[in-house]
C-alpha cells in the first residue's frame, strides 16, 4: 500500500473510534496509530473484525522506555492484515502503574509477547492469566530492558562446590566496565572532552 | 477406580532441558492423564542472552553479529532483518549485485535450515538415516558460507547497504554445480520418507492447527502456509529482488505435522530454482557491479583507494570507531527467514547507535502455542509436533 491509502485507512481508523484511537501518522511507508491504554482492547475488536481492516495476525507485542517522559513506556502492537496486504502498529503510552488491559482474549498469541514485555519492561497488564516472568531467570529481580537497569545486571552466578549448588552473587567486575564513546566532538558532544575539563570557558 | 476419585491425580513430567528431541534447551513440564497430555507449560530462557540489550550498547554494525546467533541454523536471513531495518531508516538502496547476493545466501540459509528441521524431525519420531543425508548436504552449504564469509556458520557478511565482500567466481560456478545434485539428495529424502509407513503415522493428522487459529495465534510462514493460506513475504511484500525471481508458494490443505512436512520439502526445491536464477543474474552483464552501496558515509571504502586518498582514510576510521549515523524514526522490517516471519522494530534517536531493537522471532510465537496445540495428544505426539513447529532456541530465546 501507498502512502495514500495509508493516511486514509488511519483516518478511517481514527474516525471511527473517537476517544479511543486519537491520532495517526504515516512514516517509511508504514502506518502507525496512538491509542489511549483503556481502550486498545475495543480498538484491537475493530481492526479484527471490521470488513475493511482485518488485521487478523498478531506479529509482535513490545515496549520502548522513555525514561524522561512523564509515561515512560510506549506499548508498541504490530498487526498484519493478509487481506489487505498491510500492517499496522498501535502505540500505547503507559507508565509503570498504568494497567494495560491484556489482549489474550481476542489473540491467544498476545500471551507470551506481553509476558515478555512485563518481564523486560515492567508493564502490566490486567487480564492476562499467568503473568509469570518468562526469559529471565527463576526468581530474577528488575526489569533489564528498562534504560536505567546497568548493562552488567546485579547479580552473577557459579556453582560452589562446597554447597553442591549455584549461589547468586552480587555482580564482581575485575575490570571497571568500559563505555566508549565515539561520538564526534565536532557534531554535538554536549559535556568536556576528556583532558578538556580544566579548561574554562574562553573569553 | 472410581472409589476413591480424590485420590486421582494428574501426573506431571519434566521434558528437557536436555532431551535430544527437545531441540536445544526447552523445559516442557508436561502434565498427563495417563499417556494423554492434559497441559504443557513450556519453560524457556535458558539461553536467554541479552541480544536486545546488548545491541543497544553497540553501534548498527556491532550488532550484526548478533543476529548469527539468534537463529544458527540459518543465520544470514536474519542479519537481513536487521540491514532491511536500517536500510530503511538510511533510505539507501542496495546495489543489484549486492541484491542478489544477498537473495542467494539466504536461500542457502532456507535449505539449511530446512534440512536441519526436515531430517530432525524424522529423527524425532524413529528415524535414523534422513540427519546423515541431510547433514552431508548442510556440510557443503556451510563450506559456501566459509568462502564467502570466513565462517561457516556465524558469518556476518551481511552489511548495511549491502553485503561485506564480493564472491569469487569460482564459488558462484561452485554453487551452480551443487544445485543439481542436491535435488537428488531431496529425491532420496522423499523417497525415504514420504511414503514411509511409520513416519505418516506419526505425522499425519497430528498437531492440526486451523488456518483462523493459525493467525490469531501469531504464526508465520509454514506455520500459516500448511494450514492453506498462501501467504509467503517473498511474494506477498517482496524486498530485494525476490519481486522478479518466479518461484512457487507450496500450501497445505490440512494444517497438520504431515503437510508442514510437505511443504518444508518443496521449499527446499523452489528455493534451488531461486538460486539458480541468481547465479544466472550474477553471471550476466547487468549483474556485475559494486556489491554495497558507494556512499562511504555508510560502507567502508575498498582497502586499494585508503591508500591513497586521505578522505578515504577519515572514512574508515569513522567508520570503524563512531559508526553510522542513523536518522531518527521507527520502523519495522521482516523478512521470510525459513522457520517464519523475523521481525525487526528498531527504533533510532539519530544517534550511531540504535535506541532500541526488538527481536520477533518466529519460533517464540509458534512455541506458545503448544500448550494448546499438544493438548488431547498423546505423550509421543509432542515430540512430533516440536518437531514440526521448527523451533530453534536462538531465536526464541534471544
Amino acid at each position: 500500500m501507498d502512502d495514500g491509502k495509508l493516511d486514509a485507512l488511519g483516518q478511517t481508523i481514527v474516525s471511527a473510534l473517537p476517544g479511543a484511537a486519537t491520532g495517526h501518522t504515516v512514516a517509511f511507508n508504514q502506518l502507525t496509530v496512538d491509542v489511549e491504554a483503556g481502550k486498545i482492547v475495543e480498538v484491537v475488536k475493530y481492526l479484527r473484525d471490521d470488513p475493511s481492516c482485518r488485521f487478523v495476525n498478531i506479529t509482535d507485542v513490545t515496549a520502548v522506555d522513555y525514561p524522561s517522559r512523564e509515561k515512560r513506556f510506549d506499548v508498541i502492537y504490530h498487526f498484519l492484515s493478509p487481506t489487505l496486504n498491510t500492517r499496522i502498529r498501535l502505540r500505547v503510552a503507559a507508565d509503570e502503574t498504568t494497567q494495560v488491559p491484556s489482549l489474550i482474549n481476542e489473540f491467544p498469541g498476545a500471551d507470551w509477547f506481553e509476558r515478555e514485555a512485563y518481564d523486560l519492561y515492567g508493564v502490566f497488564f490486567v487480564g492476562h492469566p499467568d503473568m509469570r516472568r518468562i526469559l529471565t531467570d527463576y526468581g530474577f529481580e528488575g526489569h533489564p530492558l528498562r534504560k536505567d537497569f546497568p548493562l552488567t545486571g546485579f547479580v552473577e552466578v557459579r556453582y560452589d562446590d562446597q554447597e553442591k549448588r549455584v549461589v547468586y552473587e552480587p555482580v564482581r567486575l575485575n575490570q571497571e566496565f568500559r563505555k566508549f564513546d565515539f561520538l564526534s566532538p565536532w557534531e554535538g558532544a554536549d559535556y568536556p572532552l576528556p583532558g578538556d575539563e580544566k579548561a574554562g570557558p574562553k573569553v | 477406580m472410581n472409589e476413591q476419585p480424590e485420590q486421582l491425580r494428574n501426573f506431571t513430567i519434566n521434558f528437557g532441558p536436555q532431551h535430544p528431541a527437545a531441540h536445544g534447551v526447552l523445559r516442557l513440564v508436561l502434565e498427563l492423564d495417563g499417556e494423554i497430555v492434559a497441559r504443557v507449560d513450556p519453560h524457556i530462557g535458558l539461553l536467554h542472552r541479552g541480544t536486545e540489550k546488548l545491541i543497544e550498547q553497540k553501534t548498527y554494525l556491532q550488532a550484526i553479529p548478533y543476529f548469527d546467533r539468534l537463529d544458527y541454523v540459518a543465520p544470514m536471513n536474519q542479519e537481513h532483518a536487521f540491514c532491511l531495518a536500517a536500510e530503511k531508516l538510511l533510505g539507501i538502496e542496495v546495489p543489484r549485485r549486492g541484491q542478489l547476493i544477498r537473495v542467494l545466501y539466504c536461500e542457502i540459509g532456507r535449505i539449511l535450515s530446512h534440512l536441519l528441521n526436515v531430517t530432525t524431525q524424522a529423527m524425532d519420531v524413529g528415524a535414523l538415516t534422513p540427519p546423515l543425508w541431510g547433514f552431508e548436504e548442510r556440510e557443503k552449504l556451510m563450506v559456501f558460507y566459509e568462502r564467502a564469509s570466513g565462517s561457516r556458520m556465524h558469518a556476518a557478511f551481511f552489511r548495511v547497504g549491502g553485503v561485506h565482500q564480493d564472491l569469487p567466481q569460482k564459488l558462484v560456478d561452485d554453487i551452480e554445480a551443487w544445485c543439481d545434485p542436491f535435488l537428488k539428495v531431496v529425491d532420496d529424502l522423499d523417497r525415504l520418507l514420504t511414503a514411509n509407513r511409520i513416519f505418516k503415522q506419526r505425522n499425519v493428522d497430528i498437531g492440526v492447527v486451523p488456518l483462523k487459529e493459525a493467525w490469531e495465534w501469531g504464526f508465520s510462514g509454514v506455520m500459516v502456509r500448511g494450514s492453506g493460506a498462501a501467504w509467503d513475504l517473498r511474494k506477498s511484500q517482496p524486498y530485494e529482488c525476490y519481486a522478479e525471481m518466479d518461484f512457487d508458494i507450496p500450501i497445505g490443505k490440512n494444517g497438520d505435522c504431515y503437510d508442514r512436512y510437505l511443504i518444508r520439502m518443496e521449499e527446499m526445491r523452489q528455493s534451488v530454482r531461486i538460486m539458480r536464477q541468481c547465479i544466472q543474474k550474477l553471471n550476466a552483464p547487468e549483474g556485475k557491479g559494486p556489491v554495497v552501496v558507494a556512499d562511504n558515509k555508510v560502507a567502508p571504502p575498498r582497502r586499494g583507494e585508503m591508500k591513497r586518498s586521505m578522505e578515504a582514510l577519515i572514512h574508515h576510521f569513522k567508520l570503524y570507531t563512531e559508526g553510522v549515523h542513523v536518522p531518527a524514526g521507527e520502523v519495522y522490517a521482516a523478512v521470510e527467514a525459513p522457520k517464519g516471519e523475523f521481525g525487526v522494530y528498531l527504533v533510532s534517536d539519530g544517534t550511531n547507535k540504535p535506541y532500541k531493537c526488538k527481536i520477533r522471532a518466529p519460533g517464540f510465537a509458534h512455541l506458545q502455542a503448544m500448550d494448546h496445540i499438544c493438548r488431547g495428544h498423546l505423550l509421543a505426539d509432542v515430540s512430533a509436533i516440536l518437531g514440526s513447529l521448527d523451533i530453534v532456541f536462538g531465536e526464541v530465546d534471544r
